[in-house]
């Protein structure tokens, strides 16, 4: 059982062979240890997979002990810590290997697997430890993981903003989150999950605590309104983008919220705000990934939608949907990045979707797999997608004809942006420039390989929880049934369920055609998002939220920081301190007057000083 | 013999000396008599020492002026020879030439 603990251990060996070794180790061998380590711990993840029956927890020392405070060093292997370590190790493998052909010509290559094993390391840390402090130690790690890759190509100041831009924006979830964490200790007396969970609950408190913990998680899963570093992650080298988005990094908001749904269950107004606040991010990312030119920004806020989609489960009380949808997701969207990181691969850097088009007879392995991953994300029975996201709708639609109604719209722009990101990049004609198109080859093995596995999951992933309304029996939920709170079950009528399945699909191949129609048969893709007017034009320009936290945050903040400086800084502390430094200057002009050379003047003052001493001596 | 002496002679009689010698540093330039003015103030104050230590019948003052009449042997070198560098530098031994080392 202690086998569990090699899991994180070998990214971690991983990290510190390679970033020890880093201008020593050849390519290939660093490319070799990163991802052997990753392939070690998915294995061990099977194996733990297998062989552990119920929740165990392994306590490997104790870690602080300070007063009534005290801290174990543990990992807790339960199934819902089981599902994101095989996802996080299994994906994460994938994405390694990937990388060895997406990065070979780079000179960073060593850093970057160095990087990549102590991202894993950190994601794995969160989703096994045994007490919120473990969780909140990889929570600020892959924090700074992502930093350090979105920032991987530090010589582009632009690539740095966003780096930052990505730290400052988890920061601030960061402090919810570690005010929630003190406010559990200060309540339940400790930080050990079971102990918080066993514990007298209030739920004035509760609510609270679950509220904080949810700003932590607005930001690392990317919601309103920490949302928009997710889509400037972009920076970073593609395989990081899939890393980010799918096995790592923001799911890391989703387990938090369904380790604590305990907690959470217990504050209807949490749920509430968490449902809201996914609902209204699922709307406002899918509505702007349609305007969006960037092969990759499409993705990212698609990453955004889905993720809002999948709050909104949980919000529902459907954690077993939301989890479900996390693994699926995990699966299509690193096909999906990966498939772009691929074209982006073959077309030499290009990005921009207008100047692609037609790649579908260039690039026919990547084609292939992308179009499975844009049936998966666009709900297409019997694709991975389909049955994660009609499990949420479903939920949707027990709980409320609005909310579901809504994720009804979210999933469909889906499809929509979906289509139109392959359309305009596989269809039509050719409109990459000729240098582009001169060097255009498919990519190699360790590319497609990753993409051909990551398809057949993308096929095969939804058969982990197929709804009893299909003769299924919600093989998932039972898995997971130990770490819920029960709630009792209200299952829809399956002929009802059946029924909506049939108009969600229906409908999707409605917008689906809708976007054929658009991109591939009027070939709308000449349309400069320069010129675009109106909706459009919002749109594109994402809602100007970011134009709009620059107004209302940033530069007031320059603002403020401006009068600090020239008021606060240079005449408060630096006058004080130049101040000080003045006056001893010109006190000490005055007194050297009094070391004017003359050796007769200093015996004078020597015999007077003496004098006077001896004078007070005999006297007193 | 010295027990006849009143022991407030020789008080005077160093006193004296030492404030010649104090008034010599004072108020004389020339290096080597300034010099010669600080060993006469601490002569002084070996006369003293002898004078009190065959008063009180008690050898430890005696001691203590050969002890300091040594180390004002070595003094005298090491002060003897910097005048001579000073002359050999500037061909003067008057202190108040020697200004410049100040601020």
């Amino acid at each position: 059982m202690v086998a569990a603990a090699l899991i994180p251990l070998f990214p971690l060996l991983g990290f510190l062979l390679i970033s020890l070794n880093v201008n020593r180790l050849q390519k290939y061998v660093a490319a070799t240890i990163a991802c052997g380590m990753m392939l070690l711990a998915f294995l061990v993840g099977v194996y733990t997979f297998f062989t552990t029956s119920g929740p165990v927890q392994i306590d490997l020392f104790t870690w602080i002990k300070a007063g009534s405070f005290e801290s174990t060093f543990g990992f807790l292997i339960d199934p819902l810590s089981l599902i994101f370590i095989l996802v996080i190790t299994g994906v994460g493998f994938l994405i390694h290997v990937y990388s060895i052909g997406y990065m070979h010509d780079d000179e960073g290559q060593n850093r970057f697997f160095s990087y990549l094993n102590l991202f894993v390391f950190f994601m794995l840390l969160l989703v096994m430890g045994s007490n919120y402090l473990i969780m909140f130690v990889g929570w600020e790690g892959v924090g700074l993981c992502s930093y350090l890759l979105i920032g991987f190509w530090f010589r582009n100041q632009e690539y740095n903003s966003a780096a930052n831009k990505a730290f400052i924006m988890n920061r601030i979830g960061d402090l919810g989150m570690l005010i929630g964490i003190v406010m559990i200790f200060m309540n339940y007396g400790s930080l050990d999950y079971g102990t918080v969970f066993g514990g007298n609950h209030n739920t004035a408190i509760t609510t609270t605590i679950t509220l904080l913990l949810f700003v932590g998680a607005m930001g690392k899963s990317a919601q309103i309104p920490l949302y928009t570093w997710l889509p400037d992650a972009m920076a970073g080298p593609t395989p990081v983008s899939a890393l980010i988005h799918a096995a790592t990094m923001v799911t890391a908001g989703i387990y938090m919220v369904v380790r604590n749904n305990i907690l959470y269950l217990m504050s209807p107004i949490s749920m509430e705000v968490i449902m809201i606040v996914g609902l209204a991010t699922a709307l406002l990312a899918a509505s702007i990934a349609i305007a969006q030119n960037d092969i990759k920004k499409v993705l990212a806020y698609s990453t955004v939608s889905q993720l809002g989609l999948i709050f909104v489960a949980l919000g529902l009380g459907a954690f077993t949907a939301g989890i479900f949808h996390v693994v699926t997701h995990a699966f299509f969207k690193a096909l999906l990045f990966l498939g772009a990181g691929s074209v982006i691969h073959a077309l030499g850097g290009e990005q921009n979707l207008r100047k692609m088009g037609g790649l579908r007879k260039y690039l026919p392995v990547t084609y292939l797999t992308f179009i499975i991953g844009v049936l998966a994300i666009s709900g297409i029975p019997p694709f991975a997608g389909f049955f994660s996201k009609d499990e949420i709708l479903a939920a949707a639609f027990e709980h409320n004809k609005i909310v579901w109604a809504l994720s009804l719209l979210t999933s469909l722009m889906t499809a929509f942006y979906m289509f139109r990101l392959l359309f305009m990049t596989f269809f039509g004609s050719e409109r990459a420039g000729e240098h582009a198109m001169s060097h255009i080859h498919e990519s190699p093995k360790s590319i497609t390989v990753p993409l051909m596995v990551l398809a057949a999951l993308s096929v095969l992933g939804g058969f982990l929880n197929i709804p009893e309304a299909l003769g299924g029996h919600h093989a998932m939920a039972n898995f997971l049934q130990p770490v819920l709170a029960p709630v009792e079950a209200h299952e829809a009528n399956h002929s009802t369920e059946i029924i909506l399945m049939i108009v969600v699909v229906a409908l999707t191949l409605v917008v689906i055609f809708l976007a054929y129609n658009m991109y591939v048969r009027r070939n709308d893709t000449s349309v400069d998002p320069e010129e675009t007017t109106g909706v459009r034009r919002v749109l594109t320009y994402k809602y100007y939220v970011d134009e709009l936290y620059n107004a209302i945050i940033v530069k007031p903040l320059y603002a403020l920081s401006k009068v600090l400086d020239n008021i606060v800084e240079r005449l408060g502390i630096d006058g004080i301190v130049n101040g000080l430094g003045k006056t001893v200057v010109y006190g000490s002009r005055g007194l050297r007057f009094f070391q004017d050379g003359s050796i007769g003047y200093y015996l004078f003052v020597m015999v007077v000083g003496i004098i006077l001493i001896l004078g007070y001596t005999i006297n007193w | 013999m010295i027990n006849s002496v009143p022991i407030d002679y020789y008080l005077w009689l160093s006193a004296i000396l030492f404030s010649i010698g104090v008034v010599g540093v004072l108020f004389r330039r020339n290096g080597i008599i300034i010099f010669m003015c600080i060993e006469l103030m601490l002569n002084a104050v070996n006369l003293l020492l002898v004078a009190f230590s065959a008063y009180l019948n008690d050898p430890a003052g005696q001691v203590f002026v050969f002890f300091i009449m040594a180390v004002a042997a070595a003094e005298v070198a090491v002060g003897l020879a910097i005048l001579v560098v000073m002359y050999r530098g500037i061909r003067t031994i008057d202190i108040n030439v020697l200004n410049r080392l100040k601020w």
